[in-house]
């Protein structure tokens, strides 16, 4: 074997994962790294302006594509603002490699310029993390952070690399494959359990699938939607997982939850078995755990032990891969067509529909609108807030992968960023992020790596002069004193978007919404809309934090 | 309740920081703590011990399970096993009343291994409660120091 530096073992192993694009931004002890990158067949480093928005890009570019997504950062400040992005990925299982520079190491632990001990800061917040101090070691270690970050429950792993090693010189092989004796994920579902399950579901008279993000990680949309028809269990997602059933069958109930379409909330409430896939009963979900799904056994699917009973007890637990459990299941469930529970559920329906009253220029009617032009097929990231939320409920989700949103952590700022790693992910996709005023200022300096780039992501502010979600709660909550959370002070987003070379509109009224969207989609530019919307509109339906799920207040026509 | 949870990890840097942080995040104090190489250089045993309730240390059990560097994960509340602490004691004792101390020692099978003018050390192992009960004969002598290892535990042979 021919001797190369540590930074070349980096892009051979780059190459070997199938990494097309890093995103990152250089500094002093990654320039063996960025040099490398310079030579020609080497993945491409696509420049960004903040390291947060490189880590996004990387989940977002995971997400939307199920690769790993990679992102790089020097050391000291380019690592520690890569946390945010990290946390945001772990909590979502994501599976991204994040590769930080270090000091030299023969200077590590000594206060060295720029040194910070990223493997300590992130261990809470990754998978897992390596501080590579042996170039020896170095493509075994990027091997396996590549397979740990990709297999099981996916997440983020951070690979630290000294300067020395990113220089230093060996002849090592890189393995082909890893030896982790403390990693053993389980895949198969113990079959016996998966009988038991099925016995419980042949059994059930209101069986209700409430379904998380573990079924688009698994790739399973397909087999729940097999399953779903056969059985016809009507079917709640989580906000991970919109998208993994299409939302316009019958047996949809769209979201469950804190937001959650009354008909979803009341189907757990009375369903007598709770089929989870790949969910963890989070508190956003189950309200007061103790008079969550009172009725109902519960069958829990998750490939992480640690999730099963954590929240809520569980009657039949089922570990292991949803394609692989939910192809078993499908295999022994009877064919059922449960009329009456159906009957009951489309009563609820009928009767609680999502709504909104439609005067003015309101959120909820500029995402039905996206939704009608880009007919469903858009990629949707979002931001954090009421946008989030408004997208959740008021947007047909139809296909897996195709809305992206940080879920477990709720990062303002994710969204922008994550639509720019979609959109490398998928050049010919429409990717637009919904975005709140607030959120979108919190990665807004991506408009130069998106602009530069190409990459036309569409951006939509629902602009409502507010942190909305936050006044929302003051005023239910806190007799609306709005401390905090009026955003005064706003930049005009269409001249900046101008100034950055990515063209804007202000929309204030309601007829003029969908032009605006036609133009914009069907325009090769980056664009940023800003949709001047009711100030003062909240998302409902709503259950106050700590309440049973079926004690909802707002939006019930 | 008290636990003694005992895990075999890959002996590598950080795997001690991972475990005493993910009991620390919950709010957990070790009683305490020891960790060793194993019969295989590869791997160390770390043993520890804390007090909690046992839903929550089901799941720092799973939590510990699922940390990549971890290769096994024991709770002894479920088996059976055998424990050990080990205390060195240094005890104020003139030379004319070093027999009564000798005596003790024998009694609960103590070691002297060190003997000044003025002063004297003992080393004692054995479950908790044995040490415990030496260190307590040996307070009205005038305990100067003690150092106590963590526990360990083994599981019984068949
Ligand atoms: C980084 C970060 N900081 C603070 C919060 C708390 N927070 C949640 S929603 C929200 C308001 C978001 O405002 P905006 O982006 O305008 O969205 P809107 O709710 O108005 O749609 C805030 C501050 C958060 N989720 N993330
Ligand atoms: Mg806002």
């Amino acid at each position: 074997m021919r001797e190369r530096d540590g930074a070349h073992i980096l892009m051979e192993v780059l190459k070997s994962e199938g990494v097309e694009v890093v995103f990152g931004i250089p500094g002093g002890v990654v320039l063996p790294i960025l040099d490398a990158f310079y030579d020609p067949g080497m993945p491409r480093f696509l420049l960004t302006r903040h390291e947060q928005g490189a880590g996004h890009a990387a989940d977002g570019y995971a997400r939307a594509t199920g690769k790993v997504g990679v992102c790089l950062a020097t050391s000291g400040p380019g690592a520690t603002n890569l946390v945010t992005a990290l946390a945001t990925a772990n909590f979502d299982s994501i599976p991204i490699v994040a590769i930080t520079g270090q000091v030299k190491t023969f200077l590590i632990g000594n206060d060295a310029f720029q040194e910070a001990d990223i493997t300590g800061i992130t261990r809470p917040i990754t998978k897992h993390s390596y501080l590579v101090k042996d170039v020896t070691k170095l493509g075994e270690c990027l091997r396996a952070a590549f397979h740990i970050a990709r297999t099981g429950r996916p997440g983020p792993v951070l690979v630290d690399i000294p300067a020395d090693v990113a220089s230093a010189k060996t002849d090592v092989e890189i393995p082909d494959s890893v030896d982790l004796p403390g990693y053993k994920p389980v895949i198969k579902g113990n079959r016996r359990q998966i009988k038991r399950a099925a016995e419980a579901i042949n059994a059930a008279e209101r069986p209700l699938l409430y379904v998380g993000g573990g079924v688009i990680i698994s790739g399973a949309s397909e087999l729940l939607r097999q399953l779903a028809f056969k059985t016809h269990i009507p079917v709640t997602t989580t906000l991970m997982a919109l998208g993994s059933f299409p939302e316009d069958h019958p047996l949809a109930l769209k979201m469950l939850g804190m937001h959650g379409t009354a008909y979803a909330n009341y189907a757990v409430q009375e369903s007598d078995l709770l089929i989870a896939v790949g969910a963890r009963f989070d508190d956003r979900i189950t309200g007061d755990v103790k008079r969550f799904a009172p009725h109902a056994k519960v069958i829990h699917i998750d490939i992480d032990p640690s999730s099963i009973s954590k929240n809520i007890r569980v009657d039949i637990p089922v570990v292991g891969d949803a394609s692989d459990i939910l192809e078993g299941l499908l295999e022994l469930c009877e064919p059922r067509e449960h009329e009456e529970w159906l009957a009951k559920i489309a009563a609820w329906k009928a009767k609680h529909p999502l709504a909104y009253k439609p005067d003015g220029l309101k959120p909820q009617y500029v995402i039905e609108q996206i939704c009608e032009i880009s007919q469903g097929k858009a990629v949707i990231c979002t931001e954090v807030g009421q946008n989030q939320m408004w997208s959740a409920q008021w947007y047909t989700h139809r296909y897996p992968r195709h809305f992206i949103s940080s879920g477990g952590l709720g990062t303002m700022g994710y969204g922008f960023p994550a639509a720019i790693g979609a959109q490398v992910g998928r050049p010919d996709a429409l990717v637009v992020d919904i975005a709140g005023d607030g959120s979108i200022q919190m990665n807004i300096q991506e408009l130069a790596t998106a602009v530069y780039n190409k990459l036309p992501v569409k951006i939509c502010i629902l602009n409502n002069g507010h942190l909305g979600m936050v006044r929302q709660w003051q005023e239910l909550f806190y007799k609306r004193r709005y401390s905090g959370s009026t955003l005064n002070g706003n930049p005009d987003f269409v001249r900046l978007a101008e100034a950055y070379g990515a063209r804007g509109a202000r929309i204030t009224k309601a007829e003029d919404v969908r032009p605006a969207l036609a133009k914009a989609f069907a325009d090769p530019s980056v664009w940023v809309l800003d949709f001047v919307v009711e100030p003062e509109e909240n998302v409902f339906p709503m259950v106050p934090a700590g309440e049973a799920i079926d004690r909802m207040i707002g939006g019930m026509a | 309740m008290r636990h003694i949870i005992s895990t075999i990890v890959e002996n590598k840097p950080g795997v001690l920081a991972h475990i005493a942080g993910l009991f620390a995040g919950r709010g957990f104090n070790i009683d305490s703590l020891a960790v060793g190489e194993t019969e295989d250089p590869a791997r160390s045993r770390m043993t520890v011990v804390v007090r909690g309730d046992d839903s929550v240390l089901e799941q720092v059990r799973k939590q510990l399970g699922k940390i990549i560097d971890v290769i096994k994960v024991t709770d002894f509340s479920d088996v059976e096993f055998v424990e050990r602490d080990l205390a060195l004691v240094k005890v104020a004792v003139k030379p004319e009343r070093r027999r009564e101390i000798f005596e003790l020692c024998e009694v609960f099978r103590g070691k002297v291994v060190d003997i000044g003018a003025k002063q004297i050390t003992i080393e004692i192992s054995g479950p908790e409660k044995k040490v415990e009960a030496f260190i307590e004969l040996l307070k009205p002598y005038g305990i100067r120091e003690v150092v106590r290892t963590g526990r360990i535990a083994i599981a019984r042979g068949d």
